[in-house]
């Protein structure tokens, strides 16, 4: 078996050489490591002008992106079959940490997020399942031929809206929406019919006016309306929209320059560092600067996909999918949500925004990634 | 197998890798979706968005123009600005105002009285985001203070201000006015634009009545704000074109002797230079210190001012109206002889009173057993009613009148005092029109001795007297002596509307001024007393004139009742007689007699002008010239 893995790693690396690299040794790879290296550095760059020079937050930014890509690392490490093996067990700890927090969790602003254990740090369960709810359904539905029975995507559905549910209770409406949208994802890739695909938005268009009137609280509603028509009110909820838009609409073909964004530093842009970050990039370097953060992001998004593609049983090609997908999720809400398209619902731009657990959970789904594309093993054809 | 079923590995892939291309599409039409959305904010629509972007940022700013200050003749300065630091809010930025205010409280003193003017301007018109002053004159602990806890606080700042300050202002309230925050009603008078960013304005006085000379023109600044409205750069700025500084005609020197002339008493002085019409000495005591009315006095304070008994407020020079009394006499004989009723040479037998008919009512002179056979020399020397009421009579009210106006009675004929009351000259017109009565003989009895209906202020018969001493020559009382800058202060002063007054025989002014001398100068002149041992020749004329009545529902103790009752003391006059420098009106109130309490105080005055203050000078000169001579 040893054997079979190394031969397979040389046959992946050949056109590199003959003996195994010194990536596939760190089970590491290069293209998308390099990529991130240069989103993360450039990210810094930027936040380091978003919180207006403050070299503080950019070292606290750089020690957490540090531990983060140390848990890629150590992720990386691991066979696909762990996480495979493991993932029933992950998911049931998840739904129980999930219970935890409705019953016994802390957190502020009237929402329950939190949970602290005696003897752990604080965590997030809701953060954890972003990563697991993909795995167990992609363990469920790969358990089987694909694509999946009728039976078997509803199956794959409730494993994915157990959690979901639990978490719209704390409340926390966006998480919950992320959440779901990465193992919906895994049941996509895994082959649901077309017509069950369109019967889904059916449904999900039809419930929307019913979420809006007995679901969504007041909160999130506003946050509808005010994407609506910013204008209706200019110094409370559209103040963010208008600001963001007023920040990225000035920037320009090539913006005003790293630290000359008068919108963020005269602090006119809220929550510059963190969430409307990218409002802060577009000022300074315009058009041109979104072009590359976009290709960037893209060209991320394209090696994912094709270590999707390339991996070798369906376990991996469905959790890498889903993972790569929800990555782009996060980035294509973030910057819809700062340009103005989506409501404003508090996604953190993947790995440049400043902030906690976001960017531990990001660099772990890519820690799976390269575990996936870098742990091979014979197949019986 | 794990999975237990038969899978089509290859088939699973071929479904993944279609299902990967569809998800690939996804992305890329989204991914496109953000760059369109990107290329219209940035490139199509990005002058929207600078417009807006500088709109946030930049704001026009009014500039106050610093005041321009107040100097006397020789360049002492009598009203200046001083920075002070004061607190203010922005409501609209602050949040919960009480909440606010009680935060506030528990970091520095506020005094309830602050707080009680701060909600009542708060509940005043004013523009939007304009901030209201909570505390004036924060000390240098506040200051720092409200450093540490600056951002606690949106919308509240310390803020340093111009605010004017008068060094003498004891001395020269009265003379000089004073500003004071500008209210409703002067907001509606006033250019909103030139008084974007002034909070004062002249409320009286020389400062009212200079208020566009010393305001300025208001300058702007562009500034970068943040979005609490914290100022972070200038960009641009044109600057105010400060006030310009003027100079009066007013001696603080001189001022500041009249205070202690008329220390411990009421009354005011009134000094004149005849040449030029400027106004040396303009002082109504008791003061009061006009630098509390600059920011806002406080409740108790006013009422302390506005209630004591010796009304500290009143302004006696300009407003107070007194019957002018016996000090009406000069001009009278101007009358007289002009009018031809009387002569020179013409004696009178004054027996002590005046019957306007034989067995009628006897009008008294001031020394009952009468002056005698008396000339008008002598009428005026010894102040001999009987004598003024025998021409009053034979000239009636309206040749007085005539004769009365050309000496400014009854108008107020200065230029630039603001403020400055007409007194009462009255005529049968106005005696028909006021009274429904008509003039009776003895009326003009009354008015021939400046009694009965007759007032003037101290400024009125200083005007007058000047007059006297320029020999009917107009020129009338003025402040103003210069603008410091190019421009001459005639550009501002008012046009000078008064013919001299001339008569039938001009040496009759020589005449009526002998007569003034002699009440200095003659062996019998009331004023004697007070012209003895002087070095030089003067002019003079003093009165007593009557208190008539108190108030009915007036309280005061026995004591006070007799002082209050007593007549008021006044002195005109003028020196030298024949080159005269100064003129001077002095009242005393319930100061008794004329002779005796207002005199002096008209000879300490020419003592001062002609001899002190020269003297100063040229030992000043001599002390310059010395120290050069040793340094050299």
């Amino acid at each position: 078996m040893a054997m079979g893995n190394k031969l397979l790693g040389s046959q992946v690396n050949a056109g590199l050489g003959r003996t195994r690299s010194i990536w596939s040794i760190l089970h590491i790879d290069p293209i998308l490591l390099a990529l991130l290296l240069a989103l993360v550095g450039g990210g810094l760059f930027v936040l380091y002008s978003g919180a207006d020079r403050n070299i503080e937050v950019v070292k606290a930014q750089g020690i957490r992106l540090a531990v983060a890509f140390v848990v890629m690392f150590v992720f990386a490490q691991l066979d696909p079959a762990v996480f495979r093996r493991w993932s029933p067990w992950l998911y049931i700890l998840g739904l129980a940490g999930l219970v935890a927090v409705l019953l016994v969790g802390v957190g502020a602003k009237g929402a329950q997020r939190w949970l602290a254990l005696p003897g752990l740090p604080r965590f997030q369960p809701s953060e954890f399942m972003k990563l697991v709810v993909p795995m167990m359904a992609a363990w469920y539905l790969s358990r089987y031929y694909l694509p999946p029975t009728f039976g078997r995507v509803m199956a794959g559905l409730i494993i994915v809206l157990l959690p979901m549910f639990l978490i719209v209770q704390q409340p926390d409406l966006g998480t919950s929406l992320l959440v779901g949208m990465a193992g919906i994802f895994v049941v996509f890739f895994a082959g649901m019919s077309w017509k069950l695909i369109v019967a889904f938005f059916g449904v999900v268009s039809v419930s929307a006016p019913l979420m809006w009137f007995f679901v969504m609280r007041d909160y999130q509603k506003q946050r509808v309306l005010t994407l609506l028509d910013p204008q209706s009110d200019p110094l409370g909820a559209g103040w963010n929209i208008i600001q963001s838009k007023t920040a990225i609409g000035s920037g320009g073909m090539d913006g005003k320059g790293w630290l000359q964004g008068t919108q963020s530093h005269l602090e006119f842009l809220p929550e510059s560092h963190t969430d409307f970050i990218v409002a802060v990039l577009a000022e300074e370097f315009g058009f041109v600067g979104m072009l590359l953060l976009l290709t960037l992001y893209f060209l991320i998004i394209l090696r994912c996909l094709y270590i999707a593609v390339t991996a070798q049983d369906s376990f991996g090609r469905l959790l890498a999918g889903a993972l790569t997908m929800t990555f782009f999720i996060y980035v294509f809400v973030n910057i819809g949500m700062v340009s103005g398209l989506l409501p404003v619902v508090g996604v953190p731009l993947p790995l440049i925004s400043y902030g906690g657990t976001s960017g531990v959970t990001l660099m772990s789904a890519f820690g799976v990634l390269m575990s996936i594309h870098t742990h091979r093993r014979m197949i019986t054809a | 197998m794990a999975w237990g079923e038969f899978k089509d590995t290859a088939a699973e892939r071929r479904l993944f890798q279609r299902r990967a291309l569809v998800m690939l599409i996804f992305v890329i039409v989204l991914m496109s979706g953000l760059l369109v959305r990107m290329y219209q904010l940035q490139i199509v629509e990005h002058e929207i968005y600078t417009t807006l972007s500088d709109k946030n940022r930049v704001q026009v700013q009014s500039v106050p123009p610093p005041r321009g200050l107040v100097y006397d003749r020789n360049g002492i300065l009598m009203a200046e600005n001083r920075p002070v630091f004061s607190l203010t809010i922005v409501p609209e930025r602050a949040g919960p105002i009480d909440e606010t205010l009680a935060r506030l409280a528990a970091i520095i003193d506020i005094e309830d009285e602050d707080l009680e003017r701060f909600r009542k301007r708060l509940k005043e018109p004013r523009r939007p985001y304009q901030e209201i002053p909570l505390f004036y004159d924060l000390g240098e602990d506040d200051i720092a203070k409200m450093a540490v806890h600056r951002h606690e606080f949106p919308g509240v700042e310390v803020e340093a201000e111009l605010v004017r300050y008068y060094p003498h202002s004891e001395l020269t309230a009265h003379a000089l006015g004073f500003v004071g925050r500008i209210n409703r009603e002067e907001l509606q008078k006033i250019d909103p634009v030139n008084y974007a960013g002034t909070h004062y304005i002249g409320k009286s006085g020389i400062e009212r009545f200079y208020e566009k000379v010393l305001h300025g023109r208001v300058g702007y600044q562009h500034v970068e704000t943040n979005a609490r409205g914290r100022i972070l750069r200038v960009l641009e700025r044109e600057n105010p074109v400060p006030g310009e500084d003027i100079q009066l005609h007013l001696d603080l020197r001189l001022q500041k002797k009249a205070h202690e002339l008329l220390e411990g008493r009421r009354g005011a002085i009134v000094a004149i230079e005849p040449a030029t019409g400027g106004i040396l000495a303009l002082a109504s005591v008791p003061g009061f210190d006009a630098n509390k009315f600059v920011t806002g006095i406080s409740v108790a304070d006013y009422r302390g001012l506005s209630e004591s008994i010796d009304k500290p407020l009143f302004n006696r020079a300009l407003r107070g109206q007194y019957p002018p009394g016996s000090t009406i006499k000069p001009m009278m004989a101007v009358a007289a002889l002009d009018s031809g009723v009387t002569t020179r040479e013409r004696k009178i037998w004054d027996p002590g009173y005046y019957q306007l008919r034989e067995g009628g009512r006897r009008y008294r002179d001031w020394k009952r057993s009468g002056h005698g056979w008396i000339d008008l020399k002598g009428s005026v020397a010894q102040s001999c009613d009987v004598y003024f009421y025998d021409v009053a009579v034979e000239m009636g009210v309206d040749t007085m009148h005539k004769y009365l106006s050309a000496f400014g009675f009854g108008e107020d004929a200065t230029l630039d005092v603001a403020g400055a009351l007409s007194g009462l000259l009255p005529s049968s017109d106005w005696k028909r029109a006021v009274r429904n009565e008509p003039w009776y003989p003895g009326d003009s009895v009354n008015m021939g001795i400046g009694q009965g209906f007759f007032l003037a202020t101290p400024l009125q018969l200083a005007t007058a007297t000047a007059l006297v001493a320029n020999r009917g020559e107009w020129v009338e009382p003025r402040l103003l002596k210069d603008i410091r800058g190019d421009r001459s202060a005639d550009e501002f002063l008012p046009k000078e509307t008064h013919t001299p007054l001339t008569l039938k025989d001009n040496s009759d002014w020589e005449y009526v001024v002998d007569t003034m001398e002699e009440v200095m100068h003659g062996a019998r002149g009331t004023a004697r007393a007070a012209a003895r041992g002087a070095s030089y020749r003067m002019a003079g004329k003093t009165g007593t004139a009557q208190v008539f009545s108190l108030a009915q529902d007036e309280e005061y103790d026995a004591e006070e009742i007799r002082e209050r009752l007593r007549d008021h003391a006044l002195f005109v006059g003028f020196a030298p007689a024949d080159n005269p420098q100064i003129a001077v009106a002095v009242i005393v109130e319930n100061g008794g007699g004329g002779s005796s309490v207002a005199a002096p105080v008209g000879r300490g005055l020419f003592d001062a002008w002609l001899e002190e203050f020269p003297a100063a000078e040229a030992a000043d000169m001599l002390g310059q010239s010395d120290h050069e001579g040793s340094t050299h």
